[in-house]
């Protein structure tokens, strides 16, 4: 009994002693920060020393800051950008999944984007939008249309950022959809041409509710994704666009922050967006569970 | 039926063709334009191959701009997490699959619960924590965060371990194993395929990583590869040395591509398994 529990200790001894470094690192770099960034939302925070409390004030200015409620605009709107990306990539993954010479290849060249740096991506997307001689606009005169200066147009900037969010994500979410089209039991297809079901009610009836998981978990991530745009506006639109026009929130969170040295503010504008994310994750562990009692 | 279906596989060839067309015309472009003599960028009609190509600005990046700098950081950050880093997170995914221990599953939910934390919610109080330690324009605050280990990582070796017997364990504890010895010798030579791809994985995310190191990274020698080109953009722009600028981009770009193309088939294998098991 004594040696039996001792052992039992010594496992717990090493158990805890394994997990110690990711705790402690979710305690000082996660939680706390996390905890801080609330308190410090109350306060107006300017990193150098100032720090009173001030209630809802941040919150109260937030609500009618204009250029908050464009930035929250632009990220809403290129989230649109997502829908799109799907039902693409979801095609792809229909044709990839047929016997179709070179699927491998292809599926390699429209992963290529998704491992591209970020940084090098925007950069050449940057040029490829000039009005005079980017990639785009030349393509365009190929057809005869004179494309318009993408990215310093308050009408063209959102839209080409997000045909390029496009680009860049459309190979993750085929693979995702291809790897569950391949895990449906080829008998399905089957069993439903013997009863004559057509292509389409075939791809409604077994495809989609097959792929539903995946669709599900594509949505989610994308808008926890694309709720923390960054990167490119940052590198295309160094100003946040014509009239702010491109400026996502996370610009703004750091532009305040970082730029304008209001903490504070700025941690008001991050907790609205964990607690949005926060909201994204709880609605997505709620349907996934509903869906799975229906089934 | 057959020729019927012919057709239609023909179809799709043709369209996934242009599909792949569509996505690899850009980063061919970039690559085009980077051995373009400087006025060519301008040429109307425009010259898609240029004849000859210079390649001189791949020579000249390197004085221009603090670029090896930058791939050294980025090699030194990215190297310095992932090495130490998959060994935290692999010995904590060894304890929470196959050690006992009261409290091991809350634990783990709480871990869990920190991918819900996105990073702009975090970034501020941990800039102003690792500015009152005078480590601002350092690497440490893009290595040392890493070092305690990635709750992703964790997650997926956790569940890779599952299909690894129990009984296995149990024995080398009988034998009197350490359990440093039973992760040295039968944990991690058994979980090591998926280890190898999620550090891939882990190595690119952090190579790519813009946001940590645009505020923590001000001077041109401190920084990493990718703030390196984005200052080469905002710099040459200016004086349209576009061919320098896609040079420089196109060097940001090559070592995640190479990697790519080495370890093409448990890229693709691992990312699919996320999407099943998520």
């Amino acid at each position: 009994m004594t040696t039996k529990s001792k052992l039992y200790r010594k496992e717990a001894y090493w158990g805890y002693l394994f997990i110690a470094p990711p705790v402690i690192g979710f305690l000082v770099f996660a939680l706390f920060p996390a905890v801080y960034s609330i308190y410090g939302s109350f306060t107006d925070w300017d990193g150098l020393g100032q720090m009173s409390f001030i209630g809802l004030d941040n919150f109260k200015e937030i609500f009618q800051d204009e250029l908050f409620h464009k930035a929250m605009y632009n990220t809403v709107f290129m989230m649109l950008a997502i829908p799109v990306g799907i039902v693409l990539a979801l095609l792809l993954a229909l044709g990839l999944n047929r016997r179709i010479p070179g699927t491998t290849a292809f599926r390699a060249i429209y992963y290529i984007p998704v491992i591209s740096s970020i940084a090098a991506i925007s950069i050449m997307w940057n040029l490829a939008y000039n009005g005079d001689f980017g990639l785009v606009n030349q393509f365009l005169d190929l057809f005869g249309i004179k494309g318009p200066n993408w990215l310093q147009n308050v009408h063209t900037v959102k839209p080409a950022i997000m045909i390029m969010m496009v680009w860049k994500g459309l190979g993750y979410t085929m693979l995702l959809y291809l790897a569950a089209l391949q895990s449906v039991p080829k008998d399905y297809y089957e069993a439903a041409e013997l009863d004559g079901a057509n292509a389409f009610s075939r791809f409604r009836h077994i495809t989609w509710p097959m792929v539903k998981p995946v669709t599900f978990f594509v949505v989610v991530t994308n808008i926890i994704g694309g709720s923390q745009l960054f990167i490119e506006i940052n590198i295309m639109t160094s100003t946040g666009g014509p009239e702010y026009s491109s400026a996502s929130v996370v610009f703004y969170v750091w532009q305040k922050a970082f730029g304008n040295l209001q903490m504070g503010y700025a941690s008001a504008m991050s907790v609205i967006l964990g607690l949005f994310i926060f909201i994204v994750t709880l609605v997505q562990f709620k349907l996934d569970r509903s869906s799975e009692v229906n089934e | 039926m057959a020729l019927r279906r012919k057709w239609a596989n023909t179809i799709i060839f043709a369209i996934l063709l242009v599909g792949a067309a569509f996505m690899i015309a850009p980063l061919l472009w970039m690559f085009t334009t980077s051995v373009k003599d400087r006025m060519d960028v301008f040429a109307l009609p425009p010259v898609w191959i240029p004849n000859p190509m210079h390649f001189e600005k791949y020579k000249e990046i390197w004085d221009k701009g603090p670029l090896l700098s930058g791939i050294k950081n980025s090699a030194i950050v990215a190297v310095t997490v992932t090495v130490v880093g998959t060994l935290t997170s692999s010995l904590a995914a060894f304890a929470f699959a196959k050690l006992r221990f009261p409290g091991k599953n809350a634990v783990f939910l709480l871990l869990i619960s920190s991918l819900m934390i996105p990073y702009p919610s975090i970034m501020i109080p941990q800039f102003m924590m690792f500015s009152k330690m005078g480590w601002v324009d350092t690497l440490l605050p893009l290595i040392i965060p890493g070092l305690f280990g990635n709750v992703v990582m964790i997650f997926f070796l956790r569940q890779y371990l599952a299909s690894v017997p129990n009984a296995l364990i149990e024995a080398a504890k009988i034998d009197g194993s350490s359990y440093l010895g039973i992760y040295a010798r039968i944990v991690f030579p058994l979980i090591q395929p998926a280890v190898a791809a999620q550090l891939i994985l882990w190595f690119m995310t952090i190579w790519n990583d813009y946001l940590a190191p645009i505020i923590y990274l001000n001077s041109p020698e401190k920084q990493t590869l990718q703030l390196v080109i984005a200052n080469y953009n905002a710099t040459y722009a200016i004086q349209t040395d576009y061919p320098l600028i896609m040079a420089a981009s196109v060097i940001a770009l090559l070592p995640m591509l190479i990697v790519f193309v080495a370890f093409q088939k448990q890229i693709i294998e691992s990312v699919a398994i996320s999407g099943v098991k998520g």
